[in-house]
């Protein structure tokens, strides 16, 4: 079996400090493989979105380890981690987090600018992301004149343009009615499907585990339990 | 168009009433220090005009001289004495001093009398738009600016009035001889000018001295100043250095306009700074999710000077076009502001400077951002 392509061994993290302090993350262990959805399910508050955080090199881990690419993120600074997401992790937000001044194209842009790749190339390769969301033709529309759904392509565009091994999702269906989330859970369905790719959905929404590869539970910091489910149908 | 630049301009923009405040901080800011710099400039130039007009390679005065104005004397045996010295081949006496005008109307206004050799031509009046400067040496002759028309109760040439009750009529006409002190020139003859301000013929209050074309400046400078007791020799560079100085700092006036434009770049400073930071503030979640897309700080930092550039660009070009306005308002004034090309190069440094360090404070609210925040917002 080949390695993983995002590993986490035994990680705790703790939130805050003095009597306000709360263990968020106890002992937790996961890896994701290239060509899988992974959903991440648990009720608010089991540490889904600090776990995610912890995934995405933007939170460091009080104890354990995470190993992103075989790169692990121990003894990084702020700066070595924003490096790490740029080369390795697409990011999908809740509430979308496009940037209202800017079109969607530029949007996609952004996250190839930030990887300093050139401008002409970051042009080519943000409007063939928007093309695989379906939105070739809504380059130049600005995230106000879209919908729920389409903003959520063009951020799912923005996540995968920079072409990373891992797209970590934090609810990216709990903006959207059910037809746009089931559109949205197709375009990510079919994102995972790459070899080189594992995919994780953080949510609570029982409509997305047709998607799923595979179903992860947490529950007070830790993993309670891990089903795979191999009759998921992305046409689901 | 680099995206950072587009990011910065349509942060910018975004808020159009705060860019509008920001933009108009940053002119006032600049306006007020290119006044204030201005003036000190037209200040600086006014007070030394007729040293930079006198045609002399050398000045002797008295000792402690402090300015063109000052009334101290000197003795006109010195004269001989400069004019035994090797090189110099005239020692040209000049008289200034302050003197009553009467108009025909009878009313009075006190004058500055500047009285030369005009055979010699020490310091003759320039800029003459009636009349010729060789009508001044018939007698009762004079020249005025026609800026002084109505102060002088006169309105050209054939005008009479009175100095020190001695009958003058006006002989020549100068256009834009101002003086800072809003008392108005009237160049003579010397002669005349000795009657009219009561200097004694065994007395002058400069020497203008030119040398042979063959002469070394700074030896017979030496040789002058060994020669001639109690004066000092001094080049035209230094006297209008020493004369600035004295009007500038010797007065305060400097220093008020100095703390003018200090007052100004700290207006400006603070408008800047509080934009940045509200503006930084306002779109924390868009830097927060740039982190989290992996942005450096490096980048967003970009994005914050891009921003403060573009205002200070913007700020200084506005500020430049009133500036330019100004100037032409007071070029027929006592006290034009001068606005010269490297004062303009100074104000859009200063304006950069001012504005970029403006955005520190945003920076450092940037720094602290957790991009985790894109996950909680």
């Amino acid at each position: 079996m080949s390695e993983p392509l995002l590993e986490a061994v035994d990680v705790a993290k703790d939130l805050g400090s003095g009597a306000a302090k709360v263990a968020a993350l106890k002992g937790v262990s996961l890896s994701l493989n290239g060509g899988e959805l992974t959903l991440l399910m648990g009720p608010s508050g089991s540490g889904k979105t600090t776990l995610l955080s912890v995934l995405g090199c933007m939170l460091t881990p009080c104890g354990g380890m995470v190993r992103i690419c075989g790169q692990s993120t121990a003894g990084l600074n702020p700066e070595e981690m924003a490096r790490l997401r740029r080369q390795h992790v697409g990011f999908v937000f809740q509430s979308f987090h496009l940037f209202p001044t800017l079109s969607a194209s530029d949007n996609v842009r952004l996250a190839l600018d930030v990887r300093g790749n050139p401008a002409w190339a970051a042009r080519k390769r943000s409007k063939a992301a928007l093309a695989t969301v379906g939105l070739a033709h809504k380059t130049k529309t600005f995230p106000r004149e879209l919908s729920g759904g389409e903003q959520q392509r063009v951020a799912i565009a923005r996540a995968i343009v920079g072409n990373p091994s891992v797209i970590l999702a934090d609810e990216p269906t709990a903006a959207l009615d059910g037809d746009n989330g089931r559109a949205i859970m197709k375009i990510l369905a079919q994102i995972a499907r790459e070899p080189g790719r594992a995919v994780l959905i953080v949510t609570h929404d029982p409509r997305l585990l047709p998607f799923a590869d595979r179903i992860v539970h947490i529950e007070d910091g830790r993993i309670t339990g891990e089903e795979r489910d191999k009759t998921h149908t992305a046409e689901a | 168009m680099p995206l950072v630049f587009t990011l910065a301009l349509r942060n910018l923009f975004h808020d159009r009433l705060r860019f509008i405040a920001t933009i108009i901080g940053i002119v006032f800011s600049i306006v007020l220090v290119m006044v204030q710099m201005g003036l000190y400039l037209g200040f600086g130039h006014m007070v030394t005009t007729m040293i930079d007009h006198a045609s002399a390679d050398l000045w002797i005065m008295p000792k402690g001289t402090k300015c063109f104005e000052d009334p101290s004397l000197l003795n006109m045996r010195d004269r001989y004495r400069a004019l035994s010295t090797g090189g110099v081949a005239e020692a040209i006496p000049l008289v200034i001093g302050f003197a009553d005008w009467r108009m025909a109307s009878g009313e009075m206004t006190p004058v500055f009398i500047v009285g030369s050799d005009l055979r010699a031509g020490g310091l003759e009046p320039w800029n003459v738009v009636e009349g010729r400067v060789e009508a001044l040496s018939g007698s009762k002759a004079v020249a005025v600016d026609s800026s002084y028309f109505n102060r002088l109760g006169v309105s050209g040439i054939g005008s009479s009035a009175e100095i020190r009750q001695q009958p003058v009529h006006v002989a020549a006409v100068t256009s834009g001889i101002r003086s800072f002190t809003t008392t108005p020139f009237v160049f003579v003859d010397i002669d005349r000018a000795r009657a009219y301000t009561g200097v004694p013929s065994t007395k002058a209050s400069y020497l203008l001295v030119r040398l042979n074309p063959q002469a070394n400046r700074d030896q017979e400078r030496r040789d002058l100043a060994s020669n001639i007791p109690d004066v000092e020799v001094l080049t035209p560079a230094e006297f209008r250095e020493r004369s600035r100085k004295f009007w500038l700092f010797g007065t305060g006036a400097g220093a008020a306009l100095f703390a003018g434009a200090l007052l100004g770049v700290i207006v400006g400073t603070v408008i800047v700074a509080q934009t940045l930071y509200s503006s930084t503030k306002e779109h924390l979640n868009e830097f927060a999710t740039l982190r989290a897309i992996g942005s450096s700080k490096r980048y967003i930092y970009k994005v914050i000077v891009c921003q403060a550039l573009l205002s200070a660009v913007l700020g200084f070009s506005i500020a430049a076009l009133l500036g330019d306005i100004v100037v032409r308002l007071t070029q027929a004034t006592a006290l034009p502001i001068l606005i010269t090309p490297s004062l303009l190069v100074g104000l859009l440094l200063l304006t950069v400077i001012m504005c970029v360090g403006s955005s520190i404070a945003a920076i450092i609210q940037v720094t602290r951002i957790d991009p985790a925040m894109a996950f909680t917002r």
